[in-house]
């Protein structure tokens, strides 16, 4: 449960930007540029985010506590003062983790009508 | 780069500096990452992304902020419903004028390039007519002459009783010459209109209008070829005209050929009966048209001296036939709207900017967590359009209740719809109303208030925050207020004054306990004046014989109803060699009478005393002699110092003699000069002659309730003859109060406005001294702890309450000067500088000031010294 009570499945279904951001997010805290690579190589160059998608959905995200703006930087010879990072929030997990049931289930669902994925 | 940097402007501040530095170094390394083609299309992309996603943002933060908005409204309630009320008052009362004088004055008329129909008239300026009908050789004449149009084409109103299919109706039409319907350029929805070969063609072709093909055909597809009874002849329907479709008027059903009779005095170029319309030619410009017409006015006056003295023709543009009188009230209506609107938005503006100083203390500290200064303006803004925008969704509701009401101040001689309609326009001038009200006075207080959000309002205490300059600013809107009630005060109270005069005119007659109602009886069937001389006495017996009943009598048309009717009189003159004793008038000093047939005992019936000699008797018949009763102002103009009785003059075709003088009636209505009145006996109507003048208005005088009368004289008329329709059913005391009608409506409207203007600045002084006495509690307390007494306290409140109103009624007054002034054609001679009325709307508004500053003088006075000096 979020700080002011809010349940996770009520943001569900996730935007796809919003969904992918997260999953980038999830095991280690990246400035948006990072975000945009992680999520092209996670999708193996199928999503790209555009700047505007990126920072337009972080600023969802945080007004949600999705996710939150780190204040430790990293070493300074690494780092760009301007660059922010952001890392996934208790809340934002809990909400990855339903919107990720909410998709088995389709799946369950889209299997049971005979639909079966492509291998990839 | 740059170009990427001026792309971001798009988003909104708050978002462009929390996150455009870091956009700009992405979009730099893709920029890097590419080159040649590849660097088009990322800025392609770029382009297309900022658009989508800047959009978005600001569509965010707006669902933000009227979240926001609407939560902060609904916390206050009373503030929330006394801002969309006022904001309706204004936005209605400016919508509903706006389109009504949209609909009548400016709006093209619904015929294909209608700028270039334009309306020809005959004039007679020695004789004051500016628009004077033609005569169907004057007519031909221009039609034959004119080159400046495509077409010219005539039309005169009909009107005729509808048989068969249920009960006998009476309805009105008119006769159009071949070519009207291809100059309007309007075609029929069933069928086809009227074309040249129909002015001779036997068949009787009729057009008939959507609302008679309803009611009476059922909106049968299948109408076309079917006959309809029209009178005693059939016509043959040939089209059915859309709904739409409005010629001339609207109480216009059916159109049919126009046959120029001889008999019927068509070669009488004094016969002037006709309407002329024409079409410029793309090529002619409207004043050209005009020199042409006045070119072949003075070539006809050479041919025809005699007939056409003083006589020219002018050309009006159809679009602008709207009585002067209509649109000076029109003006008057928008202009005092605009008062209301100009009176609700600085309300409105106080009202926000109260609210804004209240939330002081919470704008600073969301400046203080990072809100940035157009965050908070834009945050206002959505609160004041959202307030503006509820206002407008109800202002339209009223303006669309309202404007019906408004358009029946309008007497339109215009072919447009009764109702002004609600469209796109309608909605679209009340949006932007809205947009301005909601902008305009929510941009003020928001930025007054945000100028400040560096902190200082934290530190809020000292003079509980009221600005010099706010304050003067506020205290300027609510002299304003004042101004404006003022001048709507005036205004209403010098048309209450107007209206009261006008009630007071003598009709002439005595209104009370008369019953009328119109049997126009058809001809061929009632052609001779035997055949109606029986219907009249078998009508007039019967009712005299109802209980209640003391007198009735027929005449043509009732005085007030029909104000024409008006024929050149000829009186003997010093000539006894001229046949039969009269001259030709000199044409230049044509003196004219109103002239009406009547059934004896109409004056006893109508109330009109005879003033001299006797009534027209039953007696007075084709066979005696030719006699007349007339009027007081007749027998001075004619037979100045003389005995009119027995004296004889000439009218209508033959010669009368005069045998008795009545009282005056003022047959063209309370406000208006009426001719002398001339009145013949119905009996001594020649057959065939004057068809027009054929009595058909009865008048029942009843010792009774006379409405009670109306069954009874219904089926007296019914056995006298079942397909007789009658029509009109009214009192007397009806015909007269519609002759005041519209300037009830008018009074009615402006004091709708006065009160809303009135009720607008009160809301606003009692609210500016409010907030003032709740600002300044602290120096007050400070004040009665150092021994101010009430009196003391009392004088700062009302003092200053007094000071603004009286400011505000001076300028008020002065204003009210001006727009009296400029409406003064409106005021039936009541003087602009009416020192009663004055005097009551500044007394009035100076109590309003007072009682304005009532409570507040009382909080002040109990401002607890200990509380006050302890509040923060």
């Amino acid at each position: 449960m979020s700080p002011a009570g809010i349940r996770p499945e009520s943001l569900l279904p996730l935007p796809p930007a919003v969904f992918h951001i997260l999953m980038a997010v999830a095991d280690e805290d990246r400035h948006g540029y990072a975000i945009i690579q992680e999520v092209l190589s996670r999708t193996s160059g199928e999503v790209r985010l555009s700047a505007g998608t990126l920072y337009r959905s972080i600023q969802r995200m945080l007004d949600d506590d999705l996710i939150a703006e780190v204040l430790e930087r990293p070493a300074p010879e690494l780092d760009d003062e301007r660059r922010r990072y952001y890392a996934i929030t208790r809340f934002g997990k809990a909400v990855a983790g339903a919107e990720a049931s909410r998709l088995t289930e389709l799946v369950k669902l889209a299997r049971a009508s005979g639909f079966v994925p492509r291998k990839v | 780069m740059g170009l990427y940097r001026a792309l971001l402007r798009l988003y909104p501040r708050s978002f462009r500096e929390e996150y455009g530095d870091e956009m700009c170094a992405v979009f730099a390394r893709e920029l890097k990452a590419t080159n040649g083609a590849a660097r088009l299309g990322l800025m392609m992309r770029a382009l297309v992304d900022t658009v989508a996603n800047a959009s978005r943002v600001h569509a965010d933060i707006t669902g933000q902020d009227l979240r926001y908005a609407v939560r902060s409204l609904r916390r206050s309630p009373g503030f929330t419903f006394t801002a969309v009320v006022v904001a309706a008052l204004g936005i209605g009362a400016t919508t509903a004028t706006f389109s009504v004088a949209d609909h009548v004055l400016l709006r093209p008329l619904s015929f294909p390039e209608s700028e270039r129909l334009v309306k020809l008239w005959q004039t007679q300026a020695a004789r004051g007519y500016s628009r004077l009908e033609p005569s169907p050789p004057n007519y031909l004449d221009w039609k034959r002459l004119a080159t400046s149009f495509s077409g010219v084409e005539a039309y005169a109103g009909t009107a005729a009783t509808l048989l068969g299919g249920g009960e006998p109706e009476r309805i009105t039409g008119q006769r159009l010459t071949g070519g009207a319907f291809t100059l309007l350029g309007r075609p029929a929805a069933i069928g086809r209109t009227l074309i040249e070969s129909d002015i001779a063609s036997d068949q009787n072709p009729i057009v008939i209008s959507d609302r008679l093909w309803r009611a009476r055909f059922a909106a049968d597809l299948n109408v076309l070829g079917q006959t309809m009874a029209l009178d005693d002849a059939s016509s043959v329907i040939v089209g059915v005209m859309p709904p739409e479709f409005i010629f001339p008027d609207r109480e216009t059903d059916y159109w049919r050929p126009f046959r120029f009779n001889p008999q019927t005095g068509d070669e009488d170029r004094n016969n002037n009966y006709l309407a002329v319309i024409a079409r410029l030619k793309p090529t002619v410009t409207f004043e050209q048209a005009r020199s042409e017409m006045q070119v072949i006015a003075a070539q006809l006056l050479q041919q025809y001296p005699k007939e056409l003295a003083e006589n020219s023709a002018s050309v009006f543009r159809w679009r602008d036939e709207v009585r002067a009188q209509s649109r000076m009230l029109l003006t008057a209506l928008v202009a005092a709207s605009l008062c209301v609107l100009l009176i609700a938005c600085t309300n409105l503006a106080n009202l926000l900017m109260s609210r804004a100083l209240a939330r002081r203390t919470e704008f600073a500290v969301r400046a203080a967590v990072g809100a940035s200064v157009d965050r908070l303006v834009r945050q206002m803004l959505t609160d004041s359009l959202l307030l503006a925008g509820a206002g407008g969704v109800l202002g339209v509701l009223l303006a669309v209740v309202s404007a019906p009401l408004l358009v029946r101040m309008v007497p339109s001689s215009l072919p447009i719809a009764a109702v002004p309609p609600i469209d796109l326009r309608m909605l679209l001038g009340a949006a932007l109303v809205t947009v301005i009200t909601g902008v305009a006075f929510g941009v003020l207080p928001a930025l007054r208030v945000c100028r400040k959000t560096d902190g200082s309002a934290l530190k809020e205490g000292a003079r509980g925050g009221t600005g010099r300059g706010t304050e003067r600013l506020r205290s300027a809107l609510v002299v304003a207020e004042i101004v404006a009630s003022v001048v709507l005060l005036v205004s209403a109270g010098l048309l209450i004054q107007a209206l009261l005069r006008v009630q007071a005119i003598d009709p002439g007659f005595k209104a009370a306990d008369v019953l009328t109602l119109r049997t126009a009886l058809p001809t061929p069937k009632y052609e001779l004046t035997v055949t109606r001389e029986q219907f009249y006495q078998r009508v007039l017996n019967e009712v005299h014989a109802l209980p209640g009943v003391t007198k009735a009598a027929y005449i043509s048309f009732l005085p007030m109803t029909m104000r024409g009717g008006i024929w050149p009189i000829l009186t003997t003159a010093a000539d006894p060699d001229s046949p039969g004793g009269f001259v030709a008038p000199d044409p230049r000093d044509q003196r004219s009478a109103s002239l009406r047939f009547v059934t004896p005992g109409f004056f006893d019936a109508i109330g009109t005393p005879l003033l001299q000699g006797r009534d027209l008797a039953a007696g007075d018949t084709l066979d005696t002699q030719r006699v007349a009763v007339v009027s007081r102002s007749f027998a001075r103009e004619h037979f100045p110092g003389q005995d009119p009785i027995g004296r004889q003059f000439a009218v209508a075709f033959a010669v009368r003699t005069i045998v008795g003088v009545v009282g005056e009636i003022r047959v063209r209505g309370l406000e208006r000069e009426s001719e002398p009145q001339v009145y013949m006996s119905a009996a001594q109507q020649f057959n065939g002659q004057l068809g027009f003048y054929a009595p058909k208005d009865l008048v029942i005088r009843s010792s009774v309730l006379s409405t009670t009368l109306i069954p009874a004289v219904r089926s007296i008329i019914n056995r006298t003859d079942a397909q007789q329709p009658i029509t009109s059913i009214q009192t007397l005391e009806e015909v007269v109060a519609l002759e005041t009608a519209p300037r009830v409506v008018q009074l009615r409207v402006l004091g709708a406005f006065a009160a809303a203007a009135f009720l607008l600045a009160a809301i606003g002084i009692h609210g500016l001294l409010a907030f003032t006495v709740s600002a300044r509690s602290r120096e007050i307390g400070v004040r009665i702890a150092l021994g101010a007494k009430s009196r003391d306290i009392l004088k700062i409140v009302v003092g200053r309450s007094a000071l603004l109103a009286g400011l505000g009624v001076t300028i008020g007054a002065l204003v009210a000067y001006a727009a009296a002034r400029s409406m003064q054609s409106l005021l039936a001679g009541v003087e602009p500088e009416n020192g009663p009325v004055f005097a009551a709307a500044v007394g009035v508004s100076l109590l309003m000031a007072l009682a304005g500053s009532v409570l507040p003088a009382w909080r002040a006075v109990r401002v607890d010294p200990l509380t006050a000096t302890r509040a923060d």
